[in-house]
């Protein structure tokens, strides 16, 4: 495994490092004092794995392709954002918009995430092992968000196309946003995000409930045609 | 974007660091905020003094016999100075700075220093010498101005009643209606700023006998915009967040000190912040600590 000290080295040096790695190579790396930097292995397009050993800042493994990338600690606002495939996983929490308008891949968040996670997102799941804050899902248009714990107010407000599987308590629900019924499809691939975010020992798919869209919000409606 | 720095000391033994800890905190935040500069300490509260903090554009002529016709002790650091004298005569030294329209306010109290400048968070802790100052606790602000001009005057820590300090991250959209209510009820605001009208209404509040906890409180109804807010009093150190929250923070404490950050690389050269507890505080939420 390579070591790549934030201490000593910059931040763009750290991460041209990781981005050049090539694909078929398989390399690992560990990012050691992070201290909570900015930006820290964004932009990864390789099937690497990647330690960061500590607590980041704002945006850490943003538009991630194919590699995986832990943080042992937290992560600041934006971890993962518009990740397009690939793992990230946080040992600790998670700061707001975590996952935001992410595409693919796999989030996964073993303590807690604050407001607005997987706000917009685009297909990516996320799987948190704690509480989520207020707001998640605002906007989100398609994947799934499974929380272990409860989730905040006006969850998944403006729904598009996404699935909510909550096991705790929701605080309340967004517009457009309501109870679905569990059919087998959904009991499956809740049985697959909780094992891919080794949660599957801690909870079992039929403590969950789902949550969708109505689609009132985002669907015409001919009766409306006059406010226009 | 701002940036916020906040330490309460619980250890008395770190006291005499707490200027060099609060500096280094708030230098980390530069990058959120390049305006102007300001940090808020408080220190010797028991001494039987009251301290008046002032500041003038022209420290050299303004501050030109300024002890003799006071009549206190005057410490001049660069543009501030700090007037010390005994309760008893702070009314009547008040009357005569208020007679020097050159001479500006920043803060008074039996504990608080509030010094603030137009310039980097290192340029002016450097200035007024913050990383030699002790005191049982600071807040520290680096601003990015959008609801009023870059002057000394519009630049952080807003302090509006005694030992009382307030610094904002985000603006606040009711400012100028909450500005015409506190004239109501006789309370003054000196500058065009939105932050000072929220430390206007918490002294109000306080005013009114409601203590720092309650006062926030109120604020969550009355006080409409983004904000995080960290707050300072003789006593105690305090948080709260709008509800919606987009403005960032982190606290965190342990046995030793409560830090707050508006990122938490701002924390992490504190002593043990490995094994502190770090978290984000929750919307609209009150959090406060006393010594």
């Amino acid at each position: 495994m390579q070591t790549l000290d934030l201490a000593a080295t910059n931040l763009r040096d750290v991460n041209a490092a990781l981005q050049q790695a090539e694909t078929g190579t398989n390399e690992s790396f560990e990012v050691i004092n992070p201290r909570g930097s900015h930006a820290i292995a964004v932009g990864l397009d390789a099937p690497i794995e990647v330690f960061v050993r500590g607590s980041t800042g704002y945006y850490c493994a943003g538009m991630n392709q194919q590699a995986t990338v832990n943080v042992v600690g937290s992560a600041g606002p934006g971890v993962a954002e518009n990740m397009m495939s690939g793992k990230v996983v946080i040992e600790g929490d998670a700061s707001q918009y975590a996952g935001a308008t992410a595409h693919g891949g796999l989030l996964v968040i073993k303590g807690n995430a604050s407001s607005r996670c997987g706000i917009s997102m685009k297909g990516v799941d996320i799987v948190v092992h704690g509480n989520i804050g207020h707001m998640s899902a605002f906007m989100a248009q398609a994947g799934n968000l499974v929380v272990l714990g409860d989730a905040g107010d006006a969850l998944g407000d403006s729904l598009y196309e996404a699935n909510i599987f909550v096991r705790g308590k929701v605080k309340s629900l967004g517009a457009d946003c309501i109870e679905k019924e569990m059919r087998a499809e959904h009991i499956e691939i809740l049985s697959r995000l909780l094992r891919d975010a080794d949660a599957a020992e801690d909870a079992d798919p039929s403590e969950f409930r789902r949550y969708g869209s109505a689609r009132k919000l985002y669907n015409f409606d001919i009766d409306n045609a006059g406010a226009y | 974007m701002c940036g916020i720095v906040g330490l309460f000391l619980k250890d008395k033994s770190l006291e005499g660091a707490l200027g060099g800890m609060l500096t280094e905190m708030l230098v980390t935040m530069s990058d959120r905020g390049p305006d102007s500069a300001g940090i808020a300490v408080y220190r010797g509260a028991d001494d039987g003094q009251v301290k008046i903090t002032v500041q003038s554009a022209n420290p050299a002529t303004d501050f030109e016999g300024l002890a003799r016709e006071l009549g206190a002790d005057v410490t001049i650091i660069d543009t501030h100075a700090i007037v010390s004298c005994s309760p008893d005569e702070a009314d009547a030294i008040r009357a005569k700075i208020k007679a020097r329209p050159q001479l500006r306010v920043t803060s008074a109290g039996d504990a608080i220093e509030i010094y603030k400048e137009v310039g980097l968070p290192g340029s002016v802790a450097e200035r007024f010498d913050i990383p030699r100052l002790q005191g049982s606790h600071g807040i520290g602000h680096t601003r990015m101005a959008t609801e009023s001009a870059v002057t000394t005057l519009g630049a952080h820590p807003f302090s509006t009643g005694p030992d009382q300090c307030l610094v904002h991250n985000g603006s606040l959209s009711n400012h100028n209606s909450l500005r015409r209510k506190l004239a109501r009820q006789g309370v003054e605001v000196e500058t065009e700023n939105d932050t000072e009208v929220a430390a206007a209404y918490l002294t109000w509040k306080m005013q009114q006998g409601a203590n720092l906890g309650e006062a926030l409180e109120a604020g969550i109804d009355d006080l409409d915009g983004f904000y995080t807010f960290v707050v300072g009093t003789k006593q105690g150190f305090g948080v709260l967040r709008d509800p919606i929250a987009c403005k960032p923070a982190v606290l965190a404490e342990t046995e030793q000190y409560v830090a707050f950050g508006s990122e938490y690389r701002a924390l992490v050269n504190l002593p043990n912040i490995e094994t502190a507890r770090v978290w984000e505080p929750e919307p609209a939420t009150v959090y406060f600590w006393e010594h």
